[in-house]
């Protein structure tokens, strides 16, 4: 029988442009690190460790993705970098020091809309700047600003209810980067948008990230996204949640959705699939 | 496109989906009525009773189970019945039975009309009595005007309310915010809430006096705890998600608790209040008639103890509308208080206008293109 699949290149293979990047990215500094990270819930007395022994730096202006199967714990591990949920063993460092409940200094996005339905666009977008103090002039100009940034000045006067959902987290993108946070986290902020917004979500996304001096943890379950997006994945298994490898993304960048056929964002996304579905996928669809 | 269609399929191109609209049906689970079928249900709803009412005043052979005597006949005659006489509303069996015995004496036959028991008003009645209840002056010393026991009734409720939400209010916000204040609050308000609110009647009159006061303590005593229950547990719905992007936006307990908290729970909190008064309307007349008897329910007692029975209706339709006229009110307003949930962009529009206009103000910048 003819083998009619695709000669790919490894992964691991980094063209010189790509090894720059690489090396680039190390020499910045560490923003966040996260160190033996544990989480164990007790629910009526059945003990789930939901992540054990996370460990990984996030460097400044880079992209990193976790990526896993449902239930592996992404969603509490964000929580936790957030401060909206505590370990219950290892740390959390922002700019080397331990984080300790939420903070302005840590925006994210989560999955389910959260835009303040009472609330105009404009005034979401300038929640954060008011918790700070800032003026309402000031906060006003900034908000107007924010709202460009993300394509959504039209909508600046409209109530979040009157939104697509696409908008409705442009929206909460910018009332997160308004507040100038270290980090975004990021929350699968895609999940719940239909194929045709979530691709141009995550163009939307990258250009934003590219313009904008900010550095980006975003969570996905979604392997192309995440090779599309990102610098490095983190890639965690489930039972108990743990980091199975990390992988430098040896796709170049500018990204566009044309690499999406190339042979080393094909390479990486089939690393991504074995990782996650196991060494098998591959070697039955052939067999058959 | 095939010539034929299968039988039992239609050409879609011919097909025009307005020759037959969806009909919505009477009964369909929480689906909307049609505009046509709210106006006419919500008039039948009214209508139904009011005929009922007219056809047991009006049709003589409904009901009507006593004789109004217009001529007592021959009242020398004696008999078991010979009390009869003009004016006198008597049983069926009663004139009956006089009649007989007139008959047999062969004398003047009583006369009468069937008609209702006085506690019975027939609709012209209760609509006469809404307009005469307020001409008509007080009857004995010391008894008021109506519109006085109207008014009187209302500060009571307003006042009995006003308290109840000042401090049921925020209460219900804290427990519902914080477990701290639920678990300091909650298991003894709803211990008490299960005392019923006339139970405190002697004693807020030996704290408070006769006056106005102890009135307005048990409509706030019937309100209070309920309040603070309902507000807690409304404010628990509100979005959990909500609370934590607003923590990772940088705010603090305290701005949790003005900016998210109360703005997001704001219009359940609103229709929360529109019930509530209805339940401190329930406690007027227990609260009214404890000590010195005042308001509308002193008005109908003494209205009921000279048999104007018309009155006593009116002063209980009185009280219906007055109810109903609030709530109809508070539900008008909240179309324009809460712009994000009905769309309605009125008032906000006129906020900021005048906002505009007042002195000191600055105009907001534009927006850029
Ligand atoms: N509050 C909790 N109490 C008990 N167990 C929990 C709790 N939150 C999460 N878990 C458990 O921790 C594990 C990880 O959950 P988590 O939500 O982080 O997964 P996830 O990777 O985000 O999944 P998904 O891709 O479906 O969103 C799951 O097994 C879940 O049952
Ligand atoms: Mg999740």
């Amino acid at each position: 029988m003819k083998d009619d699949t695709l000669e790919l290149p490894s992964y691991l293979d980094h063209t010189p442009e790509v090894q720059e990047r690489i090396e680039t990215l190390q020499a910045r500094p560490v923003v966040m690190s996260v160190e033996a990270l544990g989480r164990d819930f007790d629910a009526n007395g059945v003990r789930t460790t939901a992540l054990s022994r996370v460990s990984f730096e996030v460097r400044k202006r880079e992209f990193i993705s976790v990526i896993g199967p449902s239930g592996c714990g992404k969603s509490t591990l964000i929580r936790i970098l957030a401060g909206l949920d505590y370990p219950t063993s290892g740390s959390v460092r922002l700019d080397g020091r331990a984080v300790q409940g939420p903070g302005a200094d840590r925006g994210m996005v989560f999955q389910a809309y959260t835009l303040f339905p009472w609330l105009t666009v404009k005034k979401n977008v300038m929640f954060g700047l008011k918790m700070k103090g800032i003026a309402n002039g000031k906060a006003e100009q900034m908000a107007t600003e924010w709202l460009g940034v993300v394509g959504l000045s039209d909508a600046a006067d409209k109530y979040p209810g009157q939104l697509s959902g696409g908008m409705k987290q442009r929206v909460a993108i910018a009332r997160a980067l308004a507040n100038e946070p270290r980090i975004l986290l990021m929350d699968e902020p895609f999940g719940a948008l239909d194929a045709q917004t979530r691709c141009s979500m995550q163009a939307h996304l990258l250009r934003i990230w590219e313009a904008v001096d900010v550095t980006v943890l975003f969570i996905t379950h979604d392997l192309e996204e995440a090779v599309y997006l990102s610098d490095r994945i983190v890639v965690l298994g489930a039972n108990p949640g743990r980091i199975v490898e990390i992988i430098d993304v040896p796709v170049a960048r500018p990204r566009s959705p044309a690499q999406f056929l190339s042979g080393h964002f094909l390479a990486t996304k089939q690393r991504l699939e074995e990782l996650i579905h196991g060494p098998d996928v591959f070697r039955r669809g052939r067999a058959a | 496109m095939a010539d034929r269609l299968p039988e039992g399929e239609v050409d879609a191109s011919t097909f025009d989906p307005m020759e037959e609209p969806v009909r919505p049906r009477l009964l369909a689970v929480r689906q909307p009525l049609s505009s046509r079928a709210t106006f006419l249900v919500g008039v039948l709803a009214f209508a139904v009773p009011l005929l009922l009412w007219c056809a047991l005043s009006y049709v003589p052979f409904l009901w009507h189970p006593l004789v109004l005597v217009e001529d007592a006949g021959d009242t020398t005659q004696p008999g078991t019945y010979a009390y009869l006489a003009e004016g006198q509303l008597v049983e069926r069996e009663v004139f009956a039975a006089r009649n007989q015995e007139l008959a047999q004496a062969h004398k003047k036959l009583a006369r009468g009309e069937r008609s209702n028991p006085v506690y019975f008003q027939p609709p012209h009645a209760v609509a006469r009595a809404l307009y005469t209840a307020f001409t008509t002056p007080p009857e004995g010393v010391g008894d008021g005007w109506f519109h006085q026991s109207l008014l009187q009734s209302c500060k009571v409720i307003f006042w009995g309310f006003f308290w109840s939400a000042v401090f049921g209010i925020p209460i219900g916000i804290a427990c519902g915010t914080f477990a701290f204040y639920s678990r300091l609050f909650e298991p003894f308000i709803d211990f008490i809430r299960y005392m019923p609110a006339p139970v405190f009647g002697a004693l807020a009159v030996s704290i408070f006096g006769l006056a106005e006061e102890p009135k307005v303590a048990i409509i706030f005593i019937g309100t209070f705890f309920q309040m603070v229950l309902v507000v807690a547990n409304t404010t628990r719905t509100l979005d959990l998600s909500l609370l934590h992007a607003a923590q990772t936006l940088g705010a603090k307990n305290r701005q949790l608790v003005w900016h998210v908290v109360i703005p997001g729970i704001l219009p359940a909190l609103y229709r929360d209040v529109r019930i509530l008064v209805g339940w401190a309307w329930t406690y007027l007349v227990v609260a009214e008639l404890i000590g010195e008897k005042t308001g509308l329910s002193a008005f109908i007692y003494q209205q009921q103890r000279y048999r104007h029975f018309d009155n006593v209706y009116a002063a209980i339709v009185i009280i219906g509308l007055v109810g109903l006229g609030v709530d109809q009110v508070l539900g008008f307003l909240g179309r324009y208080f809460f712009p994000w949930e009905s769309g309605n962009l009125k008032l906000l529009h006129f906020a900021r206008g005048v906002r505009r206009v007042l002195p000191g103000s600055v105009r907001p910048a534009r927006v850029l293109p």
